[in-house]
């Protein structure tokens, strides 16, 4: 193999550059791409959060602000935008990253880059100048006999075959950094975790296809009509499989941050691994989590496609909700802070937006979105559940609060070291995951109350059912005071975003502006806890707390179910 | 560490802390798994999916021979809901069956049912996708078009429930309702 052809990013000639912060090679290609799909991520999410705003200004009983057929737009329009697009574009820049950088590898094909942005691009347009048009009022899941106009599930096959081949670009960039031994022994966790991601993304991609390739043809009046039930079993396959891969993505993040800002390590690499493993394996039948109260499959069937496929992910989940804190308990107490169960938790640079969004997604994704969503995909407590607000309840505070904050605190890495400027406006982004993080909590407290005081989701208007007292409308309330309070906080990191790219202070051939990282005490050792198993006390104090609030949780809402008619 | 490559060997088996929060997490895991079918066999509410495949037409041409056969009355609707309108009031033999139409927009007709008696209550849509929703009680329930849907139902309170309709159907989505009477 000649060093031309080669895909090592040391090869002479390779379009790459040294990282000044982290001495880590960077490819210009992947670097350009990364840029590409992280921007035109962010302003999707700008859009999905002026959305968000005129939506919670709408279920906040007392402003109502939007007509109701707008309402229902607005809505659709809101979910394409925050869970397909912001979420997507965004993701296919971790992978660009994930395969090269800490592989030393250079990105497999420009074109190919070229090609999966390009369809994602015109996918999105299309989808959203169509619901904003008025010719797709039908929500994000588009639920047959509801029917769109056919651009609208064009748009939607176009950005998930272009998501496709950007998934082929990383697996290819895998293969040829292996093949021309452009690192030497196992990828680290964060490229595992993004290829967990990655093999996810390709099986809920293909379920896509199944069911809207012959949406779109039935759109086009070529075809009949699928059957809703069959509609709503595949469509799942793809809308909760996809949220998986955010999940993965997730994690990978608190990884890679976590590390980055107080030198976390994973105390076993091969229980992490394991972990990404069973996502992989066991969320395949996620998709059974929204059938639970459906008609035609049976309880045996949802029995087992719950508890099978579920509680194994589960596993996955407590497991690295256990080993990202003790990783950066490990990391702090072998820079010195040893004082006590806690004192590292509070030598934490908690003004460091990355970490300050870390710890928030962490704590807001554990203890709220995993507890509810657990609790509410059980097979009979969904009977109390489904439908209402309580599942975007759930869902707001595992893929916002989650997913979408652990990517904010990235970009507070990725815009220095990536598009190589400092940026503005330091003391606002200090704040910014803080205001994000508690306005979404308020937003997702406000929904899950009011469900469980029976408020339906996708609702206009609660006052023509005439059902609903003054304690439902003031959990609207908070849920309205909530979405404000998170829109600014997405509205500042937007513009704190795009205000670095065109006036932040220039990086070349220095080291970023630290945001704050906790210096290595006097007499402290790197790898003196590599063989104390019983180093990370406050970690153990802190998961059997998490269980316990969990039980608590799961068995209040058997009793709640137990209340009510008998019934199967 | 997490962003370099690991070299071998890295299989360690878990061991001290790490290793005691993984068997409460398989053990918690487990206490979940279990609580499903034990409450399939012991618990009263649970969501069967009972079903069968029926023409939109056949169930409504059923719903209305329900109707004709055993109305007691006529629900005039009191809030101020646009597509309530008047809905037959009727009442299904105690143990036996019960008809009840999600259409856009209103639950079609309105039912009474007797305190302790058991009802097959059969769902289905004639358009849309429509969701169940007793209020204030709060379960739920998914209606599909082609699908007749038995819940065998024992109400075990008193007073006036809604329907309220919670899979989105349309721009009178969120007037969507329906009454059930138990005495």
């Amino acid at each position: 193999m000649s060093h031309s052809s080669s895909h090592n990013l040391a090869a002479p000639g390779t379009p790459g550059r040294v990282c000044g912060t982290t001495g880590l090679g960077i490819c210009l290609d992947a670097q350009k791409f990364i840029k590409l799909n992280a921007v035109v991520g962010i302003v999707f999410l700008l859009l999905g959060g002026i959305a968000a705003l005129l939506l919670a200004l709408t279920r906040w009983q007392t402003v109502h602000l939007l007509p109701a057929d707008w309402f229902y737009r607005i809505l659709t329009f809101h979910g394409i935008n925050m869970l397909i697009l912001w979420i997507l574009f965004f993701e296919v820049a971790i992978l660009y990253f994930a395969c090269t950088t800490p592989l030393n590898a250079r990105l497999f094909s420009k074109k190919v880059a070229w090609v999966s942005f390009a369809l994602m691009l015109t996918g999105g347009v299309m989808v959203d100048y169509i619901i904003i048009a008025g010719k797709a009022d039908v929500m994000m899941t588009s639920y047959l006999p509801l029917l769109a106009h056919p651009l609208f599930y064009l748009g939607i096959i176009l950005v998930a075959v272009g998501t496709l081949v950007g998934v082929f670009n990383y697996f290819a960039t895998l293969y040829v950094a292996k093949r021309d031994q452009s690192y030497t022994g196992s990828v680290p966790i964060v490229t595992f975790g993004a290829t967990a991601a990655a093999i996810i993304a390709v099986v809920t991609l293909l379920h896509g296809a199944v069911v809207m390739i012959p949406t779109f043809t039935y759109s086009m009046g070529w075809t009949p009509q699928p059957d809703p039930a069959w509609y709503r079993l595949i469509w799942w396959g793809l809308g909760h499989q996809s949220q998986q891969v955010n999940v993965c993505a997730m994690v990978s993040v608190w990884y890679l941050l976590s590390h980055i800002v107080v030198g976390a390590r994973p105390i076993n690499e091969a229980v992490c691994r394991t972990a990404f493993v069973l996502y992989i394996l066991f969320i395949n039948l996620a998709s059974a989590h929204h059938l639970l109260v459906d008609p035609g499959v049976g309880a045996t069937w949802k029995i087992w496609n719950t508890s099978y496929a579920m509680y194994l992910a589960v596993l996955a989940s407590m497991i690295h909700g256990f080993t990202v804190p003790a990783g950066i308990e490990i990391g702090m107490r072998e820079r010195g802070y040893t004082n006590g169960i806690f004192g590292w938790v509070v030598a934490l640079p908690w003004r460091n937006p990355a970490f300050s969004a870390t710890v928030l997604s962490l704590l807001i994704f554990g203890f709220l979105g995993g507890i509810t969503g657990v609790t509410l995909g059980t097979q009979q407590i969904n009977i109390i559940a489904h439908n209402t607000l309580r599942i975007p309840g759930h869902f707001h505070v595992t893929v916002v609060g989650g997913t979408t904050l652990a990517f904010m605190g990235l970009a507070y890495y990725v815009i220095p070291l990536i598009f190589q400027r400092d940026f503005i406006c330091r003391g606002v982004a200090r704040v910014q995951p803080w205001l994000f993080g508690f306005g979404i909590t308020m937003l997702a407290f406000g929904m899950s109350f009011a469900g469980s005081m029976g408020v339906s989701r996708r609702s206009w208007d609660i006052e023509a059912q005439g059902v609903y007292g003054p304690a439902a409308h003031l959990w609207l309330g908070v849920l309205g005071i909530g979405g404000v309070l998170a829109f600014f906080g997405l509205l500042i990191f937007a513009l704190l975003c795009v205000g670095t790219l065109f006036f932040g202070a220039k990086i070349k051939d220095r080291a970023m502006t630290d945001w704050g990282t906790p210096p290595a005490l006097a007499g402290s050792k790197a790898g003196s806890l590599a063989h104390d198993h019983y180093a990370t006390k406050g970690t153990m104090v802190l998961t059997l707390v998490f269980l316990a609030c969990f039980a608590v949780y799961y068995f209040a809402n058997w009793k709640a179910l137990a209340d009510v008619w008998p019934v199967r | 560490m997490s962003l370099k490559p690991l070299t071998s060997p890295w299989f360690h088996a878990p061991a001290g802390y790490e290793k005691i929060w993984l068997g409460c997490a398989i053990l918690w895991c487990f206490v979940m798994s279990l609580m499903m079918p034990y409450w399939h066999f012991r618990g009263k509410q649970n969501s069967t999916g009972e079903a069968y495949t029926v023409i939109p037409a056949d169930f409504l041409a059923r719903t209305e021979k329900f109707v004709a056969a055993n109305r007691v009355g006529t629900f005039k609707g009191t809030t101020a809901n646009p597509f309530m309108g008047e809905l037959p009031l009727v009442e299904p033999p105690a143990g036996g069956d019960a008809y009840l139409i999600g259409r856009m927009w209103q639950w079609y007709p309105a039912l009474r049912l007797r305190m302790g008696e058991t009802y097959r209550l059969h769902l289905s849509a004639l358009d849309l996708q429509h969701g169940f929703s007793l209020q204030p009680l709060n379960m739920n329930f998914h209606v599909l078009p082609g699908y007749d849907h038995v819940l065998t139902i024992t109400p075990t309170s008193k007073g006036e429930f809604t329907i309220v309709c919670n899979e989105f159907c349309g721009a009178g989505h969120h007037a969507m309702s329906g009454k059930i009477f138990v005495e």
